[in-house]
């Protein structure tokens, strides 16, 4: 767990869907090799045999009755929606 | 002054004798927001229109139809969606976004009659600890303007302070509501995970994040957290574990109770007025009849690595929902859906948070996912057992909130490890998921500093009575800012 390069920092924002300068990746390789240097403490730990928690309760598949509800109203859903037509989101091409 | 002075209880005198009426103290709201907001920046959308129709209405319900809360302001935080009324969690990528559904906290609220007269600045998407991350505007701490209110509910807790609203809603995922609080000399609990609906909390880090009342005084902050508490089934995580009258727990008797002191609250980067207020603040309690005995919780120095791993992870995943298409900013002039995204989220999300969304995925990247992601939650496992083990023999823990009061606008924000500092004495809570609380317990330099009180899951009834006992005896909480003279 080295410090990130910028390549690095490219790669996680292009998973992240971010678009970066190269100006802007070598200032957060910077920040967040200061972040991951800093969480290289927990390694001190050892947690073998430990459990890990992502969920403080311990609460799994909350069910409810398979009945139809009311759902939200659908021109109130394309209020927020910057582009449309014939009542569809409209985004540019997928396909080259 | 202000009618903002009184407590929810002589304010309710005042509604049931006839001497106030409820458009009077809503447009008190508004008055001191154009008074003051000039100076403090808390508001970023205000409901005046609506607000003042819905009071004038409420007039008109008859007194013994009300309950405790009836009647009386709150401002809300940015991050919990009110429909109509603009929702941004203070970022470009959600200006003019309009929630076409009110949160269930918000729905509560109104049930209760309250009346919601703006929402409140924060950190970008609750990201930081001094509101200096809003993409709009920098809130002030009303104790001095050359300072930070906090965050991310800055907003919130310096609206109270600044006496424009009596009571106010923000969230905490690492101690966005106890810093805060802390800095503006105002009560803030953050509940046990769970205690209340997150249905309608922008999501930062699901398993960390919880709505909570922000108040000048203890027993309005009862009231408050009692109206928006329980079960929703909107929100599986929500408990359904039965919610007290806390008000009825506020008997100033805490003769008999076992407060335990982590030395670890104690120790290194924490200021020597916050460690002296603390052990002021014991002396008070023990004079009460309360034991005091020093404990150790030994991972709470690991608690913010393990914490800014899983918070960011969870955001990272939480915020792929912004992307242009539905809601919110749309980059102009992609040439592709690829492009859209990016063009989109790089316009849109400010540096911090594109950090943690950056520091998220890369946690959660093939290759690094066991070393920091499944570490991180393994050392979570070990805090929360560090709780569990002291609640056995103890009822509450007492400590600082903060290591130091409000620093200076612009002091830290070059360096985001010294700020992430700010939350070494709140993030713990967060990964055990018990609730904790801030009160006044003093000043330095003439900004306020804050006492936590931390409690057993769902236990947050016994953290009011001591809180409440504590606040009978001392008068931190009834002093106001220089900024309320002549105003």
């Amino acid at each position: 767990m080295a410090k990130l390069s910028t390549e690095e920092v490219k790669h996680v924002a292009h998973l992240a869907r971010l678009a970066i300068t190269d100006a802007e990746a070598e200032k957060f390789a910077e920040q967040l090799g200061k972040i991951t240097d800093f969480a290289e403490q927990l390694n001190e730990l050892d947690t073998t045999n430990v459990e890990p928690t992502s969920h403080v309760f311990p609460i799994v598949n909350v069910m409810r009755e398979d009945v139809a509800g009311e759902g939200l109203d659908r021109e109130k859903m394309m209020l927020n929606v910057k582009e449309q037509e014939a009542g569809q989101v409209k985004v540019p091409s997928i396909l080259e | 002054m202000t009618l903002f002075e009184r407590s929810s209880t002589e304010l309710q005198e005042g509604l049931h004798n006839g001497e106030l009426t409820i458009t009077q103290l809503t447009q008190e709201a508004f008055d001191r927001i154009e008074k003051l907001d000039g100076d403090v920046q808390a508001f970023l959308a205000l409901n005046k229109e609506k607000a003042l129709a819905e009071a004038a209405e409420m007039d008109k319900v008859p007194t013994e139809n009300r309950g405790p809360l009836f009647g009386l302001p709150i401002g809300v935080k940015d991050n919990i969606v009110t429909e109509g009324l603009e929702t941004t969690c203070a970022s470009k990528i959600l200006e003019g976004f309009m929630p076409i559904y009110d949160a269930t906290v918000v729905k509560k609220l109104r049930d209760a009659g309250m009346v919601t007269v703006g929402k409140l600045n924060m950190d970008e998407f609750a990201m930081g600890s001094s509101n200096e991350n809003s993409a709009f505007k920098a809130t002030k701490n009303p104790w001095n303007l050359n300072h930070v209110p906090g965050g991310s509910s800055g907003a919130s807790a310096a609206a109270v302070a600044a006496g424009e609203v009596p009571f106010s809603l923000g969230s905490d995922t690492g101690g966005s509501i106890r810093q805060p609080a802390a800095y503006c000399g105002v009560v803030g609990m953050k509940p046990t995970y769970g205690r209340v609906s997150r249905f309608g909390l922008v999501a930062f880090a699901s398993s960390l994040d919880q709505i909570g009342p922000l108040t000048r005084n203890v027993r309005d902050n009862a009231l408050l957290l009692e109206a928006i508490a329980g079960v929703d089934e909107h929100d599986s995580t929500s408990a359904d574990v039965p919610v007290p009258n806390y008000a009825s727990a506020l008997n100033g008797d805490i003769k008999g109770l076992k407060i335990a002191l982590p030395k670890e609250f104690l120790g290194e980067g924490v200021g020597e007025a916050a460690k002296q207020s603390v052990l002021d603040a014991i002396e008070v309690l023990k004079g009460l009849g309360a034991t005091v005995e020093e404990v150790s919780l030994p991972h709470s120095k690991y608690a913010l690595a393990a914490y800014y791993i899983l918070s960011s992870s969870e955001a990272s995943s939480n915020l792929s929902r912004f992307d242009g298409i539905r809601y919110g900013y749309r980059a102009e002039g992609a040439k592709n859906l690829m492009e859209l995204y990016k063009q989109t989220r790089a316009e849109g999300f400010g540096d911090e948070v594109k950090r943690r969304i950056m520091l998220g995925t890369y946690s959660l990247s093939a290759g690094t996912y066991d070393a920091y992601y499944k570490k991180a939650q393994q050392v979570r496992t070990l805090i929360k057992q560090d709780y569990d083990n002291v609640f056995e023999n103890y009822d509450v823990i007492i400590g600082p909130t903060a290591p130091t009061p409000a620093f200076a606008i612009g002091e830290n924000v070059d360096d985001p490890m010294t700020m992430y500092a700010n939350d070494i004495l709140t993030i713990p809570m967060n990964l055990a998921g018990v609730p904790a609380i801030s009160i006044p317990c003093g000043f330095e330099n003439g900004l306020p500093l804050g006492l936590q009180l931390i409690g057993k899951h769902f236990d947050e009834e016994t953290l009011y009575r001591v809180a409440y006992a504590y606040e009978q005896k001392t008068d931190f909480a009834k002093q106001t800012p220089a900024l309320w003279e002549g105003k």
